[in-house]
């Protein structure tokens, strides 16, 4: 204290005073002013959570419950997150058309304007993973091709295919293919783990090698046809499929022209 | 006698002074091949070969056999930066650096798809003609030996690259020769040298697939072609056609030209093929590493059948005086294939101990006229098939919606059921072609054309078949079946007597024909 009061007649005492008053007040006045503001946010949001609200009682709560509590038929909604609703509803999955095995990607039913209402009346029921903001999906931007590429060898291919075409599961599942997927759908089925998929938390994957997988997917996708007609890119059955059918088909067709020439 | 030919003959004669060649080829160009669509099978096998050969020589100057560790720095841009074999790597370099070397590897991969594909045709046309026998039997196991060595050629060829497909078909082999009982961990041990991968496998394999198995196939089919030349080719039945006698066309010019343009034609297929559709993209597999899987890993055809085999078999395993024994590898991995190839080798020597038939035959079989052996073709082929589908259940379950579950067990209870479905049908089949040809000699060719005679009755027009027709579906041979005695002279029961029963019981199955036309039946026809 006794050193601080030794500089009370400094020169510099009065402006420093007044700085530090006009702060106070500049600061107080800006809390104080954006109080309304924040609170016309709010207003927003729960509009949007009351639209989504009135949306999910029309097409999902026959299913999920009026209170997306779950049912016989189908999950608890509460605490999975605006992510997942982004994911499920914005591919087309859900409304599910069949139960039978899982839900196909589809034409989305609901326009992007809906699902985000979805999204937000199911994401204020409970904190769940939250849709992800463009800095995580800037793949032209970041991330690393080759890394994305063995990430994806690593964590996705036993179920996905080397190049990401999809494959079979158990009993009729499947893991679909990821070309032709938005950036942001892949983003979100890693961290919410939809249907059979695990989930791949931030410290298992994190996002920037989340970004760099998206970045091989699209690099894949992009990738032309290097040796001539893909074939699916599914492995050696087409290529077998392929010379049993054209392959020997075309030289038994010209054997046979050469043994008829003859008579 | 002009200028060129003076000088031509002087180079000939030259030529053949000293080395005594003239009456060597005066009499083998001369040699007669007859002519049909089916014997040009097994030369696209050859063929294949031998573009295999041209390819493979092509790519060893720039493939690295090494699993030494290296970093890509090719052109390749998502592989960038990454650890891989050297093997992989030089692969990758052939792929995207070497001039030609992509269009290359796709020519070597779909000749080698080619020369399954043209053997196992071969076999089948070799198979249901009865062109296995006597004098042919050797020939037929060099042939067995030459598909059975393919198959391991093949598998060793696209393992090679080291990428991730690759890897994991090695890791089965692998997986396999430690289903032996009780020594395979030390085989394993002793192919690897090692735990896997190690770094021992890849060398040792370029040099089995390079140097070792394409000497014994040049050897083999060096035999395969001799055994050919000498034994003459069979033919099939027809007027003049004998089983003394082979009708057809001199080796020059005719038969040269046709066999040296096909070459040139399968060639061009190959490549045409090679160059328009991708085969083994090893660069969207990724080098391999033990620790990651594709979906939807398959091998090649070939191996496909063997992969469906192992895909359905149940886990049944057993633990013996320390020792485990995985029924589940070992029953499709080895004792399936291994009776497999047994039974075919021996094929003909099983069928000539049922029909007692010891002689030679020159002459080929219909195969509606040997329905037994065609029925039993068909069995073989239907039970590989029902494997090969399982080969592929997960992309098939995926493609076409299924479940891979109930793929499974369609194959695991087909594989038993379905055979011998096919071979009752097949049977059925070729006694009823045998019945319509006996209708066909019998009452002719139906026509269409109606004739309504003077009191008014109406009748179709029989055409008569022409002799040559006529001989055609009467001339092959019908042999009633063995009856072998299970009491002697004495009315004691042989010590045979079991052996006696199964041959004849066999033997009357096989004999199982409806009766071709005799000239006693046409003699009555024309008497009618």
């Amino acid at each position: 204290m006794k050193r601080l009061s030794r500089y009370r007649r400094h020169r510099a005492a009065a402006p420093m005073l007044l700085i530090m008053a006009l702060l106070a007040i500049g600061t107080t006045f800006s809390v104080a002013s954006a109080t309304p503001n924040k609170s016309a946010l709010a207003l927003a949001r729960s509009a949007v959570i009351e639209e989504g609200k009135q949306l999910f009682l029309k097409g999902c709560s026959s299913c999920h419950g009026l209170n997306a509590e779950g049912g016989a038929v189908a999950p608890s909604l509460i605490g999975v997150g605006a992510a997942s609703v982004d994911f499920q509803v914005g591919t087309g999955r859900m409304p599910m058309a069949d139960m039978s095995t899982q839900a196909m990607r589809k034409k989305p039913v609901y326009t992007p304007e809906q699902v985000a209402a979805l999204a937000a009346y199911v994401a204020s029921l409970a904190p769940g993973p939250a849709i992800p903001g463009d800095e995580y999906l800037n793949y032209e931007r970041d991330g690393s091709v080759a890394e994305g590429g063995e990430l994806f060898r690593n964590n996705c291919a036993m179920c996905h295919n080397f190049a990401g075409q999809g494959g079979a599961l158990t009993q009729g599942k499947y893991a679909p293919t990821v070309m032709g997927v938005e950036p942001v759908h892949i983003y979100e089925a890693m961290i919410t783990g939809p249907q059979s998929m695990p989930v791949f938390s931030d410290k298992t994957i994190t996002p920037e090698e989340k970004l760099s997988i998206i970045k091989w997917i699209k690099s894949a996708e992009a990738e032309p046809a290097l040796g001539g007609a893909s074939l699916g890119r599914v492995g050696p059955v087409t290529e077998g499929l392929l010379i049993w059918t054209l392959g020997i088909g075309m030289l038994i067709g010209v054997a046979v022209w050469l043994a008829m020439k003859a008579r | 006698m002009t200028a060129r030919e003076r000088i031509a003959g002087n180079v000939a004669n030259y030529v053949d002074e000293r080395t005594g060649a003239a009456a060597w080829m005066k009499k083998n160009l001369n040699k007669v091949f007859p002519d049909h669509w089916s014997f040009l099978l097994g030369e696209i096998a050859l063929y294949s070969f031998i573009i295999l050969l041209l390819s493979g020589t092509f790519l060893t100057f720039w493939f690295d056999p090494s699993q030494r560790e290296v970093v890509y720095e090719g052109s390749y841009q998502p592989l960038a930066g990454l650890e891989m074999s050297a093997a992989y790597a030089s692969t990758l370099h052939i792929s995207f650096e070497v001039r030609g070397g992509l269009l290359m590897r796709q020519i070597h991969h779909w000749a080698a798809l080619f020369f399954m594909v043209a053997i196992v045709v071969h076999l089948m046309r070799v198979y249901f003609t009865g062109a296995f026998r006597k004098p042919r039997e050797f020939n037929w196991i060099i042939g067995v030996g030459l598909l059975t060595l393919g198959i391991v050629e093949g598998f060793l060829g696209y393992s090679l690259p080291d990428d991730l497909l690759s890897g994991t078909g090695i890791r089965i082999a692998e997986a396999i020769i430690q289903a032996i009982p009780v020594v395979g961990t030390y085989l394993a041990f002793f192919a690897f040298g090692g735990a896997f991968p190690g770094e021992a496998f890849i060398p040792r394999i370029f040099i089995v697939h390079v140097l070792i198995l394409p000497a014994i196939f040049l050897a083999l089919i060096t035999v395969h072609l001799m055994l050919v030349w000498y034994q003459k080719h069979t033919q099939y039945p027809g007027p003049g056609r004998t089983e003394k006698n082979v009708v057809g066309y001199p080796l020059l010019p005719v038969y040269m030209a046709k066999a040296g343009g096909f070459f040139f034609v399968v060639f061009g297929v190959t490549t045409f093929i090679a160059a328009v559709a991708s085969i083994n993209p090893i660069w969207l597999y990724g080098p391999y590493t033990p620790g990651q899987i594709s979906a939807g890993s398959q091998p090649d055809w070939y191996m496909g059948w063997l992969d469906g085999l192992v895909r359905m078999s149940p886990p049944i395993e057993t633990y013996l005086f320390g020792y485990t024994i995985s029924w589940n590898i070992l029953i499709p991995g080895l004792i399936i294939p291994g009776l497999m190839f047994t039974g075919l080798a021996l094929y003909p020597f099983i069928e000539s101990w049922i029909t007692g038939d010891k002689r030679e035959h020159h002459l080929l079989d219909r195969p509606r006229n040997a329905p037994n052996r065609t029925a039993i073709g068909a069995m073989a082929l239907t039970f590989t098939l029902v494997a090969l589908i399982n080969g592929g259940n997960d992309i098939i379950a995926q493609q076409f919606h299924l479940s891979i579950n109930q793929i499974m067990w369609f194959s695991r209870i087909g594989i038993i059921v379905l055979p011998p479905i096919a071979f009752v049908i097949t049977k059925r089949i070729c006694i009823s072609l045998q019945r319509a040809d006996r209708e066909l000699v019998l009452h002719g060719k139906e026509t269409g054309r109606l004739v309504r005679l003077p009191h008014g009755e109406f009748v179709e027009i029989h055409e008569e078949l022409t002799p040559e027709k006529k001989w055609l579906l009467t001339s092959h041979e019908q042999n009633g079946p063995l009856e072998l005695p299970e009491i002697d002279k004495a009315g004691v029961r042989r010590t045979d007597a079991i052996r006696n029963k199964l041959r004849s019981r066999m033997s009357a199955a096989n004999a199982e024909v409806a009766p071709k036309v005799t000239s006693k039946d046409l003699n009555e026809i024309e008497h009618h």
